[in-house]
């Protein structure tokens, strides 16, 4: 064993890499062998460390000292005065908005203080495309668990967790397992859900870059319960990352006999395949991703059978969201009620969610089930940039729903947001402030929808097509009361008559941006003015606006 | 992978090479590694306190480096604290004399005399 007196992680999430952290590592690299501190100190590439805003990011261990917004240029110093002489620098660590001086390391700041990670718990910790980092951490441990307990232990543990699908819908996970051991059948199959196609959501590409074989364990855990000798990772093809570090991850695994024939010599024999998918938002529904996985057209099947019963290859399949499976190691590791000791009574456990728009800290954080929408955008987000007002969060992504400041103090947890109307969906939190104007926001999200639909059911495809014409008419001061009353009608047919969850989903967005900025949108169709003052139609439409902010309609 | 007691060995393995991401451990062994102590031979020091420690699996030290103190006669040195003692100065270290330091100071808990240079509350 080779000890090192440091450690500089370096993250190498999407994101960061976006901002340049290849060119970071390169010159740390570069820097510490040139000054001949390569027996010394380790340069490691993490997954994502959360304040993706910042990046790219370094913490350098053992005092755990973050650095942001890091440049190559910044490396000499950092090797110079950090790694050599033992003195932080100053003008690259961060500072809170809340306090004035500068954050020191890791544990100070408010930003992970308020958050649990279990989900991402390596994530920014271990190298993902380290195999032994990860057993280093305590992986495998629970799938050698799993082996030793069985399969009806296993299963009773992950029902008495109330684990819920984090996908979005909440389905008990420990119950579609139930129903997938129960199904009959020599064959059947483990599918992994990483379509993840809602806009704003990026977390399970963030938790597949970072903790690769977390998944890996969880689903060959769930194999072994269910009775499922085989699985698929269906993912975005555009996560090139999460591709990579997934399929090297696989490899390493079986070359050490994790995945494979007889695992741990216990007769189980689990192996898992990555396919990619094409870019169709409905391709993460379920049924959709059967048949895109069946090299078909994504058209999402009628339902009942659902996938326990007839799925993947007409078997019985039981299908998990990314979250999902990454929060089994633990379940199966440090037991049920352990894990009903986070969160609330119905919705036990924490939930990752990617914050975007208009806040502070973008980025992706952990909490605990059941944290109000204001701790999150206040005390974990950091507010609101440039001292705006909060205008409406939208939870939940394109498909869920737009809460006012008046609903800030809901707790966040998939019945309690959909008590008030809206949905926690995959974990998507987007932030607008007062310079949005609400029903551009809505007609950009039909228009999304127009876009996605895939056509097979009338309702959708036709719904979300007078959807953009209705709310086109109101952005370009042509819109009339008769059209209010008619994207109501529509809305309502919409969410009863659509075959999937696509088209069920589309009202929810737009009623809620209507039942909450009622009079924004009586001021386009009754003053023909746009209150944000950013609909500028062509001349003999909408009236200029008093005040304009100088931001441009979508 | 066919037992437990082997996903047991590499878990211990790389558990202890990733120690160093925990945080600051309560016993620190710190290197003056100015200008003056690098010249002199603290990065042979240094190395050789990271080889000692890695042969012992001795996990639970924090090295650590600090620029120069103002006694460049004495370099290269080095300083062992441990919690609720006081922090011994030790200098003119070699490598052989760092290996010392690790297993009779940090080890064993008795300081080496001979090489001390002060001893600080």
């Amino acid at each position: 064993m080779h000890l090192y007196r440091a450690h500089v992680l370096v993250c190498a999430g999407t994101n960061c890499s976006l901002k340049g952290h290849r060119a970071v590592r390169d010159a740390l690299t570069r820097e510490i062998v040139g000054r001949g501190l390569g027996d010394e100190i380790k340069v490691v590439e993490t997954g994502c460390f959360g304040l993706c805003e910042q990046g790219p990011t370094i913490v350098v261990y053992p005092e755990g000292v973050l650095y942001c917004r890091v440049k190559a240029e910044d490396v000499p110093d950092l090797v110079g005065i950090h790694l050599l002489k033992g003195r932080r620098v100053d003008r690259l660590m961060y500072r809170e908005p809340t306090r004035p001086v500068a954050v020191q390391t890791v544990p100070e700041l408010d930003y992970f203080r308020k958050q649990v990670r279990v989900v991402l718990d390596n994530c920014g910790v271990i190298d993902p495309d380290s195999l032994e980092e990860y057993i280093g951490h305590g992986g495998y441990t629970a799938l050698a668990r799993a082996l030793e307990d069985g399969p009806a232990r296993v299963l009773a543990e992950v029902k008495a967790s109330g684990l819920r699908g984090r996908g979005g819908a909440g389905f008990p996970a420990g119950l579609k397992w139930e129903f997938g051991a129960k199904a009959p059948g020599p064959i059947k199959y483990v599918v992994c859900n990483a379509d993840e196609g809602e806009p704003g959501t990026f977390k399970d590409r963030l938790i597949l870059e970072g903790d690769p074989h977390r998944i890996l364990e969880g689903m060959a855990i769930c194999g072994f319960a269910t009775g499922a000798r085989q699985g698929y990772v269906y993912i975005r093809g555009e996560y090139g990352l999460s591709i990579s570090r997934l399929e090297h991850s696989i490899r390493n695994a079986r070359e050490l006999g994790l995945l494979g024939e007889n695992i741990f010599n216990s007769g189980f024999s689990f192996d898992v395949e990555v396919r990619f998918g094409a870019g169709a938002y409905v391709c993460g529904e379920e049924t959709a991703l059967f048949e895109s996985l069946e090299g078909k057209r994504g058209e999402p099947r009628i339902k009942p059978p659902y996938p326990t019963e007839v799925g993947l290859f007409g078997r019985p399949t039981v299908i998990n969201n990314v979250e999902t499976l990454a929060n089994i190691p633990a379940i199966v590791n440090r037991g049920a009620a352990w894990y009903r000791s986070i969160g609330t009574d119905t919705c036990p456990g924490t939930k990752v969610f990617t914050l975007t728009g208009d806040i502070v800290n973008e980025g992706l954080i952990e909490v605990p089930m059941g944290m109000t929408l204001r701790e999150v955008i206040y005390d974990i987000g950091g507010g609101i940039p440039g001292g705006r007002r909060f205008k409406m969060a939208q939870t939940g992504g394109t498909s869920g729903g737009c809460l006012p400041e008046s609903l800030l103090d809901v707790p966040m947890d998939y019945d309690k947001l959909a008590a008030a109307g809206s949905a926690l969906g995959s974990g998507a939190l987007l932030v607008m402030d007062d310079t949005h104007c609400i029903v551009d926001v809505a007609r950009v999200f039909a228009r999304f929808f127009l876009h996605e639909s895939c056509g097979q059911c009338a309702p959708c495809r036709e719904g979300t097509l007078q959807l953009h014409h209705i709310l086109d008419r109101f952005t370009a001061g042509r819109g009339s009361r008769e059209d209010l009353a008619l994207l109501g009608r529509l809305a309502k047919t919409m969410a009863g008559a659509s075959l999937c969850p696509l088209g069920q989903s589309v009202p929810l967005s737009i009623m809620t941006t209507l039942k909450h900025f009622e009079p924004e949108y009586l001021a386009h169709i009754d003053d023909r003015a746009c209150p944000a003052g950013t609909c500028r139609p062509p001349a003999g439409g909408m009236k200029p606006a008093a005040a304009g902010n100088g931001r441009r309609g979508y | 992978m066919r037992s437990l007691e082997e996903l047991e060995r590499i878990r211990k393995r790389a558990q202890e090479a990733m120690k160093v991401r925990e945080g600051e451990q309560p016993v620190k062994v710190v290197v003056a590694m100015g200008t003056c102590g690098i010249a002199a031979g603290a990065r042979e020091v240094m190395t050789a306190i990271l080889e000692e420690l890695a042969g012992r699996s001795l996990t639970g030290v924090t090295v650590t480096q600090t620029g120069c103190i103002g006694l460049c006669e004495q370099e290269p040195m080095l300083t062992v604290e441990k919690p609720g003692r006081p922090a011994v100065t030790y200098g003119q270290i070699t490598g052989e004399r760092a290996r010392r330091i690790i297993a009779q100071h940090v080890v064993n808990d008795v300081v080496v005399g001979e090489w001390v240079v002060s001893t600080r509350r």
